[in-house]
């Protein structure tokens, strides 16, 4: 019998295999964006398994503006490391170091 | 309940796989490519939630627009792979020590008994989740929706002039100044004696 914890627990594993994907791939920059799409799946997952556990279905509206504010971050991520890229010809964390960071 | 539990676990086993697969690859086209599948077999789990509308959106927007806007990315820029790389084996335990500590702490906490919830009362057959959403959609929440294209509006203008290439060698008339010019910066008289 599937509950609501084994959607959340599957949830939680995808939050953290998005977490340590940050951890080992902290010098490529697309890795980081994909890494936070995965975190970002894993809350989906969450809101979605809690609105069909308590039979509600604010959660799927929340699910909707959540992909929408993640393509739009994902858009414009990108679009500025197109720009990185052109100007410094490199995505390398550690070589972006223009503000000393 | 037995199909439900084995569609469950099959999928389950292929999604946390695909992820892990996505955050260790060698290769950002494969690591792309595992995400696209990470999230189909979360498209199945959502079906699995009857979640019909979203698991199709989840496909539609995010594996047809922003994987392949992720895939054009990885392509179009030439990173050196190795360079990349280099950090991998020296963060190796943190990330996994960081990612299993984490996990086991939501999974004890997720494992309580108010969690514990049975599936709901099945719905009828003629039951229409997209209809659901649309209406709630469209009543209740109309002015978040209006906000989120609003946003993503930003996100096009944003992107659009992000990215825009200047050309400063290219010829090309300027309107603006055609419309705006007048006779007496483009006539001259003079008064020459007849010869």
């Amino acid at each position: 019998m599937i509950t609501l914890t084994h959607f959340l627990v599957l949830g939680a594993i995808l939050f953290s295999i998005g977490v340590a994907g940050i951890f080992l791939n902290r010098k490529n920059v697309i890795l980081l964006l994909m890494a936070i799409e995965l975190m970002l799946l894993a809350v989906n997952m969450n809101f979605v398994a809690f609105s069909h556990y308590l039979d509600d279905l604010a959660g799927q509206v929340f699910v909707f503006f959540i992909l929408t504010v993640s393509a739009a971050e994902a858009a414009i991520g990108l679009a500025i490391l197109v720009v990185l890229y052109r100007n410094r010809r490199t995505i390398n964390v550690q070589d972006l170091e223009t503000l000393r960071g | 309940m037995l199909i439900q539990s084995t569609v469950f676990y099959f999928f389950s086993a292929i999604l946390v796989a695909s992820a892990l697969a996505m955050i260790s690859v060698r290769n950002p086209v494969h690591a792309v490519l595992f995400l696209v599948l990470v999230f189909f077999t979360s498209a199945a789990i959502w079906l699995l939630l009857e979640a019909e509308f979203l698991a199709i959106t989840l496909v539609l927007v995010y594996v047809g627009a922003v994987m392949v806007l992720f895939l054009f990315v990885v392509m179009m820029l030439d990173i050196n792979l190795a360079k990349m790389r280099a950090g991998f084996a020296r963060y190796l335990p943190v990330g996994l020590l960081v990612g299993i500590v984490m996990a086991v702490e939501m999974a004890v906490i997720l494992s309580r008994p108010a969690f514990d919830l049975q599936k709901p009362q099945a719905k009828p057959a003629d039951y229409s989740n997209t209809q659901e959403l649309g209406e709630l959609l469209f009543t209740e929440y109309i002015y978040p929706f209006e906000i989120a294209g609003v946003i993503l509006l930003v996100a096009i203008i944003a992107a659009i002039t992000l990215t825009m290439h200047k050309r400063t060698r290219a010829k090309r008339q300027s309107p603006a100044r055609q419309v705006s010019a007048d006779r007496a910066e483009r006539v001259r008289l003079v008064s020459m004696d007849k010869e």
